[in-house]
């Protein structure tokens, strides 16, 4: 299969936009948003790795196969993340006897 | 008359030398370097388990005290586990036979493969220095704050090893993801493809994804013993149980990188010495990848009594009996292959006997341990150690030795001495069962794992289990003396000793350095034994 060219202007789009974006993060830090403090600096790094994987490893332009493999890991990256959070968020729930 | 024999070439006698060993490409003597490598971490994890069999055989810690003691079922889990099972039946009779199996040259980045025996040797032999400069005492867990906060010992080290060897695992299983997918035959299409592929495919897909998380885990480990990083330490803000749960996310699944190869091993025997084909093949095959991907949401079953939440316990408890249907497709299967099947009873098949009863054992008191109330009782007993010998050296060591011994002559090109090996197979079933069996008594009667002394109404099964272990070592190290005799002095092996169907068995014993004269085209279904009949009448005409 041909290599898919992407144009150098797409490259430096892209990276304006991780700059940019790396910029936010920095600001967001200087900024108190209590509990959306981590919510916003990962949603932000979120958007990082998708512009990365996507456009820079051309995620976007390969085959199905590598795109359902990207989706896997992904994938596999949230199983570890929501069964351990089961565990983090529930624990103090039931309490600790005597206390 | 004078008759001259030209020796036909194959991959041992094309080349000679060292260096024809240490930088070859071959996946076969790869995959030989792989069996010469774990053959040699067997035996010293067999040491240590010998050490730590002795101490139990009195009450008293008499023979180490409790620190030397904790060194050696730390090393002889972190070598047996990391340094033997892992890469057993992948690497080696994985590495020999994939690319055979799928009609290939080699496998898909044959340079690679090379890299992953490197790695692996320089983990082990890292993690060796490490035993020798003074050890380490954490359990092959490495569990904090055993590894971090509590640990004087050579931690950073030996965990080192087992990330590097993790490296080698994960080269290991791309090649095979990308083997399995770009390197087949013409016509041999998934569903035509030997059960043995599909359950190191399943296993590949395991190492890929779990692995990494291994080695971000140990570095995180790392980071904290070196340069204090707050991770799992509460006093500097971290959580000693988010080690567990990044732990376990591989170490359970890789229980399933030790036993799915085994069951594609035990698929291809329970066909060959039945002469049947696999029943309900398909969901067999599938079953192979639903254990890959059930694996890995079930490994909080590791801490139902480790301060988990009891929410998140009933989660993974539920999930670990899932598990158990998947297994049991294939048992059943197994065993109804055999019915109405043309058994015969050599070695490997009786290996293939033994995987399937103790398998069973292993995984049926699996279900004892997902329940939380009976694991709450039994939790760190040895019932654990018990039921997890029995999947892993009851399962994985059998199937790797029946592995082994079916494809010998294939290997080697020559065959091994049926007797003795018969006898090493009956020596190392009734020594597993008597070393490990009396262990679900013990665990259940309340003896704790990981303890040097022990109250003096437990010794009777301990002496039992130590007994056992001594019949265990005579009948692994039979086949060690036949196997390496057989090298020399056995019966000069056909292509097709056992009349078996797949495509490894196609090309001459041993094969050819690129396998295949021609590539082959694949016109049947696997386990096809009256195309196989057909095939050989035709060839006896022909020739």
């Amino acid at each position: 299969m041909a290599e898919h060219i992407i144009s150098r202007k797409t490259y430096t789009y892209v990276f304006l936009a991780l700059l940019v974006l790396t910029g936010i993060t920095t600001a967001v830090a200087f900024v108190d948003l209590g509990a959306l403090n981590v919510v916003v600096a990962l949603a932000i790094a979120v958007v990082k790795m998708l512009l990365v994987a996507l456009v820079f490893m051309h995620v976007l332009y390969s085959r199905r196969l590598t795109q359902i493999t990207v989706a896997g890991g992904l994938m596999w990256l949230a199983i570890l993340l929501v069964l351990t959070m089961t565990d983090f968020v529930t624990r103090g729930w039931l309490g600790v006897p005597g206390t | 008359m004078i008759t001259a024999t030209v020796e036909q070439k194959h991959y041992l006698n094309a080349e000679y030398g060292l260096k024809s060993w240490l930088l070859t490409t071959d996946h076969k003597r790869i995959g030989l370097l792989y069996l010469g490598t774990i053959t040699f971490f067997f035996l010293l994890g067999g040491i240590f388990a010998t050490l730590i069999r002795l101490e139990l055989l009195t009450p008293p810690g008499d023979l180490t005290n409790s620190e030397t003691y904790n060194k050696f079922f730390t090393l002889h889990g972190v070598i047996m586990v990391f340094f033997f099972l892992i890469p057993s039946i992948p690497a080696t009779l994985g590495n020999f036979l994939i690319p055979m199996m799928v009609g290939a040259r080699d496998l898909a980045f044959p340079k690679l493969n090379l890299l992953s025996w490197y790695l692996l040797l320089a983990g082990g032999l890292l993690s060796m220095w490490a035993m020798f400069a003074g050890g380490v005492d954490t359990g092959w867990t490495f569990y904090t704050p055993y590894s971090t906060t509590y640990s004087n010992t050579y931690v950073i080290a030996t965990a080192l090893g087992a990330f590097i060897a993790g490296f080698s695992s994960i080269l290991t299983g791309l090649n095979f993801i990308v083997t399995i997918h770009r390197m087949r035959a013409p016509g041999l299409t998934w569903f035509r493809l030997p059960l043995f592929v599909w359950s190191h495919y399943a296993a590949a897909l395991i190492m890929v994804l779990g692995t990494p998380v291994l080695a971000v885990t140990l570095v995180l480990v790392a980071l904290e013993r070196a340069f204090r990083i707050g991770i799992f330490d509460p006093a500097l803000g971290g959580d000693p149980v988010l080690f567990q749960h990044l732990f376990w996310f591989y170490s359970h699944p890789a229980v399933y990188i030790m036993v799915l190869p085994g069951m594609g091993v035990i698929s291809e025997l329970v066909s060959t010495f039945s002469r049947r084909r696999v029943f309900g093949y398909g969901f067999v095959a599938f079953s192979s990848v639903a254990i890959a991907v059930y694996g890995f949401l079930v490994w909080g079953h590791h801490m139902f009594v480790s301060s988990q939440s009891v929410y998140a316990s009933l989660v993974f408890s539920f999930l670990s009996f899932f598990v158990a249907i998947p297994s049991a497709i294939k048992v059943f299967n197994w065993t109804a292959t055999l019915y109405k099947g043309s058994i015969s009873y050599e070695t490997p098949m009786l290996y293939a006997f033994g995987f399937i009863g103790l398998f069973t054992m292993g995984g049926l008191t699996g279900l004892f341990v997902a329940t939380l109330g009976v694991d709450v009782h039994v939790h760190d007993t040895y019932f654990v150690v018990a039921h997890f010998h029995y999947i892993m050296v009851g399962g994985t060591l059998m199937a790797y030795l029946g592995g082994l011994h079916f494809w010998w002559p294939k290997m080697t090109g020559r065959m091994y001495p049926e007797g003795w090996a018969k006898l090493s197979a009956l020596v190392i079933f009734l020594g597993f069962n008597l070393t490990f069996f009396p262990q679900f008594l013990l665990g259940y009667l309340g003896m704790p794992r990981r303890y040097h002394a022990y109250p003096d109404e437990f010794q009777v099964l301990h002496v039992l289990s130590t007994a056992g272990a001594s019949v265990l070592a005579v009948g692994y190290l039979i086949p060690l003396v036949y196997l390496v005799w057989s090298l020399r002095y056995g019966k000069r092996a056909t292509a097709n000793p056992f009349g078996a169907t797949g495509l490894e068995w196609k090309t001459s014993s041993p094969p050819p350095t690129y396998n295949f004269d021609v590539t082959p085209a694949v016109t049947h279904e696997a386990y096809d034994y009256r195309a196989l009949a057909e095939e050989e009448t035709e060839g006896v005409r022909v020739g």
